[in-house]
């Protein structure tokens, strides 16, 4: 047994969760995977974006979600081993939602659990941050007017710089 | 058959400019020398809603699934893709 849990107050990638999918998640059941990340976990912050009704437009009745399979995991996976490097993390855990995403609906979940609040605080805003101006996402706004595709926004660039 | 499409790579497009341009994916001759830049001048110059590649909106570029420049090489085999500045989260 003592043997056994040396191994979870060292980092290994495999306990990280990076997923994109259609379907909704549950951020309980996030959070009490991430309480599973060893004797050491001492903190976790979690982050859930959801579809709001002021977007680049008013009245958003809904998002529609398109994602590069393959390089979006690999660049979140970049973004969470960046993360790891500068504060402690025993396990990340991300979902970002694809497809048609209706108001109020969640569209992404960033999940950190570290041994310290700091850590988790910092990773968890690092990581959103650099993943709204990095990761190849593409939102499209629905409202009744029609439909137009989402602009990249100057503050988030900023946001994601100034780390 | 294999050494036809040996000399090729492809090309992707997302979101606003796949609808735009009309084109999820082509293939094309790799050339010596050849650059992401030449390729969007190339295409560029079909005209049309192509020429946004030059004159338009930001347009970014990935080379096998990683960010790239217009600088970047492209050889045979190569999965070029162009997009738009990305907007999830």
């Amino acid at each position: 047994m003592l043997v056994m849990s040396w191994r979870f107050f060292r980092r290994s990638q495999g306990a990280d969760v990076i997923s994109i999918q259609a379907d909704d998640f549950d951020p309980n059941a996030e959070y009490q995977a991430l309480r599973q990340s060893g004797p050491d976990t001492g903190a976790i912050a979690t982050f859930t974006g959801l579809v709001r009704i002021s977007g680049d437009h008013s009245g958003v009745t809904g998002l529609f979600l398109e994602h590069y399979p393959g390089m979006t995991e690999a660049v979140i996976q970049q973004l969470i081993d960046q993360a790891s490097e500068r504060w402690n993390i025993l396990t990340a855990r991300v979902i970002h939602r694809i497809g048609p995403l209706p108001l109020g609906d969640q569209i992404v979940f960033v999940g950190i659990a570290s041994r310290h609040r700091g850590d988790a605080f910092a990773a968890c805003e690092f990581i959103m941050d650099a993943l709204k101006t990095s990761a190849p996402f593409w939102k499209k706004e629905i409202n009744q007017e029609g439909e137009h595709w989402v602009e990249q926004k100057t503050s988030d660039l900023e946001r994601s710089e100034s780390w | 058959m294999t050494e036809a499409l040996s000399d090729t790579f492809t090309v992707r497009f997302f979101a606003r400019l796949r609808e735009e341009l009309g084109v999820e994916e082509m293939t094309l001759k790799a050339e010596p020398g050849l650059t992401t830049g030449r390729v969007l001048e190339q295409l560029a110059s079909r005209g049309g809603p192509w020429s946004q590649l030059k004159n338009g909106q930001p347009v970014m570029i990935a080379v096998n699934q990683a960010m790239a420049k217009e600088a970047t090489a492209v050889n045979a085999g190569d999965e070029l893709a162009f997009f738009p500045p990305v907007t999830g989260g």
